[in-house]
């Protein structure tokens, strides 16, 4: 295939809890707002990669969108399940066995934090007992061990919050679309401290539909060409910190999958993090979006603390991110999140952000995505 | 004493953890994997502290087995020098008052202090000049 894979249509269903409608209908809901946005009929989508964790197999929707015959395939790949299923929608087009094609993410998990059993994590049983198949603990000792090595602050965990929410006011699709004020964040309960109530999000619902195509393809269709330059998933290197550890290496906790996904993606697209204008980055809790600016390369470990305080990573700083509220205001459905920050960015770079549109006509646009046992999905649009 | 689990301390009076030696490697971690790639390891009993967290609110069960009323407690990683950072509960210490680096040593608590026989895991406390 010659010229670069595309995003020709986007489409998603409002995130957070819709009562009544399964993660499935949720899902096929933002697949007709894509076919509708690239201007086609599901019959012309030649192949699809799906991804769920919780709400069921997702080729079960061609039954609602037409018993074409088409490819189907299930992904899933924990947090990376929507990075996953889009890494593998843009290989089947650059083999150049199909034209176009469509990666979609749904999910719908019950309310409360994710209830794992140490069976499905291979550890002892004991460790389920004893209190520790818990993720925001996990969360909350990472980011105390980094807050004491770099100097980050408590408030700098509350200004990542304060910045989502604001930032979600203008994005249709998330949840908690209300500001809160510093002083409300920083003197809600502890959850795990260091962190507060709503320095965690929450797990919810949704769907994120995106419609691939080659570079001819998308000319045909007389879109504005949204490049995919890169999309990598990776896993763990020796010496990670991961949820659900009940023992380290010495000297563990600074090499992670994040640092690998990006690196290569910035290798495939031939750009650095210098020249992208604004980037979604995993938000799960405050302190990962603090360090994974680093972990991507936007910062150095520490130097956070000065970039939130000047807001530089504002909708109007020099590097905007989590331009919808992210994870802390979208709520996290693990199937839909990842492909819900690809369809943010293009909304972006076509320059239809409204509210929360990013100024100077952005060119380039970066996701990532971190979760458990150690993965990360990054990918690299280009206008 | 009714431990948690098999296996996790030494018999010995105090007991340190058991922790696995990968044969080929080296590399120190705890709990010991069954299977031929670790052989046992009795781990330091003092270490410092490398991280921490307080548990604000009751696990869900399953698979928590802790008492129905719930009270806070903090949960450490613990640096045993030159050997592994391993998770235990963090005990005998205000929570205002935990520092990272400070000197902890091995002790065991009760997952339920009310029980009459309690299951009982691994905690480290203050060591030391700390204690």
């Amino acid at each position: 295939m010659s010229g670069d894979v595309c995003i020709v249509g986007v489409g998603i269903h409002p995130f957070g809890r819709t009562d009544g409608l399964s993660g499935l209908e949720q899902g096929v809901f933002a697949v007709r707002e894509a076919l509708a946005d690239a201007g086609i009929d599901w019959p012309q989508i030649q192949f699809a990669y799906g991804s769920s964790d919780a709400a069921g197999n997702p080729d079960t929707m061609v039954e609602r969108l037409g018993l074409t015959g088409v490819q189907f395939i299930n992904v899933r790949n924990g947090c990376a399940a929507g990075g996953s299923a889009l890494f593998s929608a843009q290989m089947a087009i650059k083999s150049g066995e199909f034209d176009i094609g469509l990666a979609v993410g749904f999910d719908k998990h019950p309310r409360g934090a994710f209830n794992a059993l140490p069976s499905e994590y291979n550890l002892p049983e004991w460790y389920g007992d004893a209190g520790y198949m818990i993720t925001t603990q996990f969360f909350a000792a990472k980011i105390m061990r980094y807050m004491h090595e770099h100097g980050i602050s408590q408030t700098s965990l509350a200004r990542v919050a304060n910045k989502a929410f604001r930032n979600a006011v203008h994005a249709p699709h998330a949840w908690r679309r209300e500001p809160v004020d510093m002083e409300t964040i920083l003197e809600a309960p502890l959850v795990s401290d260091p962190y507060t109530k709503y320095m965690f999000c929450s797990p919810a619902e949704g769907g994120v539909a995106l419609i691939l195509a080659s570079e001819k393809k998308a000319r045909e269709l007389g879109k504005p060409l949204v490049r995919l330059k890169a999309a990598t998933m990776r896993t763990r290197p020796p010496k990670s910190f991961e949820v659900f550890a009940p023992s380290i290496d010495i000297g563990g906790g600074k090499a992670t999958a994040t640092q690998i996904a990006s690196a290569d993606a910035f290798r495939m697209a031939g750009i650095g993090p210098e020249d992208i204008a604004l980037a979604q980055l995993q938000d799960t809790e405050c302190g990962a979006e603090i360090m994974h600016m680093a972990e991507n390369g936007f910062c150095k470990d520490g130097e956070q603390e000065a970039w939130l305080a000047q807001g530089r990573t504002e909708i109007g700083g020099s590097l905007p991110v989590n331009t919808d509220g992210g994870c802390l205001a979208c709520g996290e459905p693990i199937g839909a999140s990842g492909l819900r920050q690809v369809y943010e960015n293009v909304v972006q770079l076509r320059g239809d952000g409204g509210g929360r549109q990013v100024p100077g006509n952005p060119k380039t646009a970066y996701s990532h995505v971190y979760g458990a046992p150690g993965v990360s999905a990054v990918t690299i649009l280009e206008r | 004493m009714h431990v948690i689990a098999q296996g996790l301390i030494t018999e010995d009076n105090p007991p340190h953890l058991i922790g696995g030696r990968e044969r080929d490697t080296g590399r120190v971690v705890f709990p010991c994997p069954t299977g031929d790639r670790y052989e046992q390891v009795a781990l330091s009993r003092t270490g410092t502290l490398w991280s921490y967290t307080i548990q604000r609110y009751r696990p869900k069960s399953p698979p928590y087995k802790g008492p129905e009323a719930f009270r806070p407690w903090a949960v450490a990683y613990v640096e045993l020098p030159g050997e592994v950072i391993v998770e235990s509960r963090l005990t005998d210490i205000a929570f205002e008052d935990i520092r990272i680096g400070m000197p902890l040593e091995l002790t065991m608590i009760p997952l339920d202090p009310d029980a009459a026989d309690p299951v009982m895991i691994p905690a480290f406390r203050p060591a030391g000049d700390a204690a």
